[in-house]
């Protein structure tokens, strides 16, 4: 984890939930890109945090990208939060005794059956095991101390815009302690309607 | 102990790459060419483990070729890089990986855009507006956060090289000696005297 650095975040609020990471990658200490994304969306509720060694970030997001397109065909509907979570696990532990390093977190909204949007995230670690958390999970260099940030930041039933300044300011807080996390940040909160992405300036070195 | 620096400017990418093969303190040759050019509008420069890279590009090279005669167009900059990333990353978990660093620069016809990639061994890939690999990317990263200039001319470009290249040789211990110098633009890739 700490040979290209990088950090993600993600908590849920009322009725939406938001996914930040920071923008880094490195090669040890020498900064090689300030512009380096590890969230993809994929769906239009579901969002993918990929902190770890980039060449895994590139190759899994490649082989997400090929699975969900498979699961969609398969079962003609687009796939839900809980089985995503799911397809992470198991892509990761098909690789048990030689994995990518990687800490996947996952964010998005289930469909209920009553048609309204709960919402979910969940994180992992390298080796797919699975982590449901009710307020926020972590992951990356940082992770130690975005645990300190966000047990004091967050609280529960955050409106959109509320969720969106506590995750940046517990991300750009907790990037400040960590030399491998940092160069700018990106924050995603999904709401049922829409997602709002903005990119966030940081402190540069 | 090689250098490679890559820039991008208005319409351009330089790409630069020293001329030593050397073998342990010995200086074996100072005309070798490690910037391969893979189509009419791309380069790739490459470095690491001798042996690996020659193979490796070579590789690179014929493959990009073929899919320029299967399909009838050149794979664009970014097909490319990606495609090229894959093989590494596919050869790192394999039984003999190639420990070869690149830097793929092109020029995207349709979208008329410079584009640089940054790659290593890993199959780590950033698309990135400057690039090293080697001993002078810690000298000249930094000047090229100062001194870069996406909007630059190439003879503003290659002046900022200039500064980049100097400072390496004043500042390492083992100078690296000559520099080959090609720059990708809309009217195809050229060598530059440096």
């Amino acid at each position: 984890m700490e040979y290209n650095g990088g950090s993600v975040v993600a908590m849920v609020g009322k009725g939406c939930v938001a996914i930040a990471s920071d923008l880094r990658l490195g090669n040890q200490a020498l900064g090689i890109s300030s512009n380096f994304q590890k969230i993809f969306p994929i769906t239009d509720r579901i969002y993918l945090g990929l902190p770890g060694l980039a060449t895994d970030v590139t190759t899994l997001k490649e082989q997400f990208r090929y699975r969900v397109n498979m699961y969609t065909i398969k079962e003609e509907r687009e796939i839900e939060p809980e089985a995503f979570a799911h397809l992470v696990s198991s892509t990761l532990y098909e690789r048990r005794f030689g994995p990518y390093f990687i800490e996947p977190v996952m964010a998005g909204l289930t469909k209920k059956p009553s048609g309204e949007y709960r919402p979910f995230i969940a994180a992992s670690d390298l080796i797919g095991c699975l982590n449901f958390a009710k307020d926020f999970v972590v992951a990356g260099t940082a992770s130690s101390k975005l645990f300190g940030v966000a047990e004091g930041l967050w609280e529960p039933d955050l409106e959109p815009e509320d969720l969106f300044e506590t995750i940046s300011q517990t991300l750009l807080n907790a990037v400040d302690r960590d030399a491998y996390s940092g160069w700018g940040a990106i924050v995603h909160v999904i709401t049922p309607e829409s997602v709002i992405t903005r990119t966030l300036k940081g402190r540069m070195d | 102990m090689d250098s490679s620096f890559a820039i991008t400017g208005k319409g351009y990418v330089i790409v630069a790459a020293d001329m030593t093969a050397a073998r342990s303190i010995v200086k074996m040759q100072s005309n070798e060419d490690k910037i391969k050019v893979l189509g009419s509008h791309l380069l790739m420069a490459f470095s690491g483990e001798p042996g690996d890279t020659v193979q490796f590009a070579e590789y690179i090279e014929r493959n990009i070729r073929l899919a320029h005669i299967r399909n009838t167009y050149p794979l664009p900059p970014p097909s490319a890089a990606s495609w090229i990333r894959r093989e590494l990353a596919d050869s790192l978990r394999s039984r003999s990986p190639y420990a070869v660093n690149l830097l793929v620069a092109g020029y995207d016809l349709p979208t008329h855009e410079p584009k640089l990639y940054w790659i290593d061994y890993l199959g780590t890939m950033a698309p990135v507006p400057f690039a090293a690999h080697g001993y002078g990317s810690y000298f000249a990263l930094s000047l090229l956060d100062k001194y870069h200039d996406p909007e630059a001319t190439v003879d503003e470009g290659l002046a900022t090289l200039r500064r980049c290249i100097d400072e390496v040789s004043k500042r390492l211990i083992v100078t690296p000696g000559k520099f080959k110098v090609k720059i990708v633009d809309k009217n195809g890739v050229r060598e530059v005297d440096f």
